[in-house]
């Protein structure tokens, strides 16, 4: 690797781990959405030229901050505010002393500020997610745009409303006293949720898996968790999310296609992950209350410790899925059901319980899909040729494509 | 920062409401928000029939008795208050006794 490759690299790697710390300390001491997003990412641009002629700092973290930081007393002395300078010159220089504990937990509390400030019920749910994944994960406009189905001028025009909205209605920039906080952990964990399906099932493009939406979310449901140990589904999420994440170096082959679950190479999984998953999952459960997360982080877990396909415990999973549609029937909840009930029992029940999800996932490619499948698995090729091809022209993304192309050519071979 | 509270409840639940005894936690409610210090104006309104609506069309000031807005959708009386931030705004406006009949509009004032 060349001294230039290695300095792309090292930005590229803090930009992944550091961005979303950055913008949020920022913007605590800016107050300024905005200001704050620009300064971090002139900061980066800054980085990438500076690195190359001085070397990778010690710190890179505290270098980047240093470097938004100047770059925004430079901006505001401009505008002359007094109040926001002095707050941005108490940032810590890297040449001061700093106690790095200190500095790693005051960060901390600036991404759960910011996520519970973006979570305020005062925004409509669908800005509450827009704008996490914009701050907190630094993606774009136009890749937020795609996974609301949205246009990019609509979203960019969404996300500068949230922000003035944010300024004028004067939503605090903090996390809620204690008798706020329970009504506001459950939008919270709502929006990790979906971060972390927008990285480890993309909508659109080349890749299935996006990691920095998914370490991003798996991370905040870490610090969510550590500061409410007393909330059983913040635990719920948190095993959720690592038992899930375990499995991404197994979910996609050498050519990039989807390898579903039961092919998958289960020694390719991260085991301390899916370890620190499970003992997460089990202090959750102890607590008593049970709820969906908990529900989905179990059967996660039930896939994890199966040493091979043929180990799954699928009745112990129909069970938890029983429980799961009951507290959450959403339609891909039954999907799921109606699958575990067809490795459990045989593939016949799930089509018929697949018959009862037509109207509600019309238009869905998960439902061909899942036809597909069972009707393969009951030698009829005919049929499941036909609902792989509209599974296929359900879908944009580019690995479940090679995956469902590949499955089709088996139905057409022998 | 300072927030106008538009207090409004259907008038006829609202006298109702009132009869029963159901605004007693009024005054507990304007108790607090003179310890807080965070009160600059408060006053209720005479029920919708006394209002005259004002319009200038051309040179004509026409006035038409009532409000423009539904019967459902009444002013009963606002309040000025200068709190620290949204959160506040709403802990007090989910302290009115008309909150929990009607609602209580928050509206940031500019500036």
């Amino acid at each position: 690797m060349s001294p230039d490759d290695r300095v792309e690299r090292a930005v590229a790697d803090a930009f992944r781990r550091d961005r979303g710390r950055l913008v949020a300390t920022m913007i605590r001491v800016t107050g300024d959405w905005d200001l704050a997003e620009e300064c971090v990412q002139e900061a980066y641009t800054l980085a990438l030229s500076a690195w190359r002629r001085d070397g990778v700092p010690d710190s890179p973290r505290a270098w980047l901050t240093t470097a938004a930081r100047n770059r925004a007393v430079d901006r505001i002395r401009r505008e002359a505010t007094g109040t926001r300078l002095r707050a941005l010159l108490a940032l810590p220089q890297p040449d001061d002393e700093i106690d790095l504990d200190t500095l790693a937990s005051g960060i901390a509390d600036d991404r759960l500020r910011l996520i519970f400030t973006c979570c305020h019920p005062a925004l409509a749910f669908e800005s509450q997610v827009a704008l996490a994944l914009r701050t907190l994960c630094g993606l774009t406009t136009a890749e937020i745009a795609r996974a609301f189905l949205v246009s990019e001028p609509t979203m960019a025009k969404r996300l500068v409303r949230v922000k003035h909205k944010i300024a004028v209605a004067g939503i605090p920039y903090r996390v809620p006293p204690a008798h706020l906080l329970a009504e506001r952990t459950d939008a919270v964990l709502g929006v990790i949720y979906l971060l972390f399906n927008e990285g480890y099932a993309a909508t659109a493009g080349p890749d299935l898996i996006r990691h920095e939406p998914c370490d991003a979310a798996v991370r905040l449901a870490a610090l969510v968790d550590e500061v409410m140990p007393a909330h059983p589904e913040a635990a719920g999420l948190h095993a959720l999310l690592l038992l899930l994440y375990a499995r991404s170096p197994a979910r996609v082959d050498a050519t990039g296609a989807l390898v579903p679950l039961e092919e998958q190479d289960r020694s390719r999984w991260n085991r301390p992950m899916i370890d620190t998953g499970l003992s997460v999952l089990h202090r959750a459960v102890a607590q008593e209350r049970v709820g969906p997360y908990q529900l989905q982080a179990l059967i996660a877990g039930c896939h994890a410790t199966s040493p091979r396909p043929a180990d799954t415990d699928w009745p112990r999973i129909v069970r938890l899925y029983d429980r799961l549609v009951a507290l959450a029937p959403t339609p891909t909840v039954r999907l799921n059901r109606a699958i575990a009930v067809a490795m459990a029992t045989g593939p016949q029940t799930g089509l018929d319980l697949l018959d009862e999800l037509t109207d509600d996932l019309a238009g869905h490619h998960l439902l061909p899909a899942a036809r597909a499948d069972l009707l393969l698995r009951l030698g009829r090729r005919a049929e499941a040729r036909e609902h792989y091809r509209q599974a296929l022209a359900g879908t944009d993304n580019a690995s479940e494509r090679a995956h469902l192309t590949r499955r089709l050519a088996e139905c057409e071979g022998r | 920062m300072r927030y106008l509270l538009l207090i409004g409840a259907d008038e006829e639940q609202a006298e109702q409401a009132m009869a029963e005894g159901r605004f007693a936690g009024f005054s507990a409610w304007l108790d607090d928000l003179e310890r807080r210090g965070v009160l600059r104006a408060h006053e209720g309104l005479r029920p919708s029939p006394s209002a005259r609506t004002v319009r200038v069309r051309g040179d004509a000031v026409v006035v038409t008795d009532g409000p423009f807005i539904e019967g459902r959708e009444q002013i009963g009386g606002f309040a000025l208050v200068e709190c620290r931030d949204l959160d506040e705004a709403i802990e007090i406006a989910a302290g009115h006794p008309a909150a929990a009949i009607g609602r209580v509009e928050i509206r940031p004032v500019v500036g």
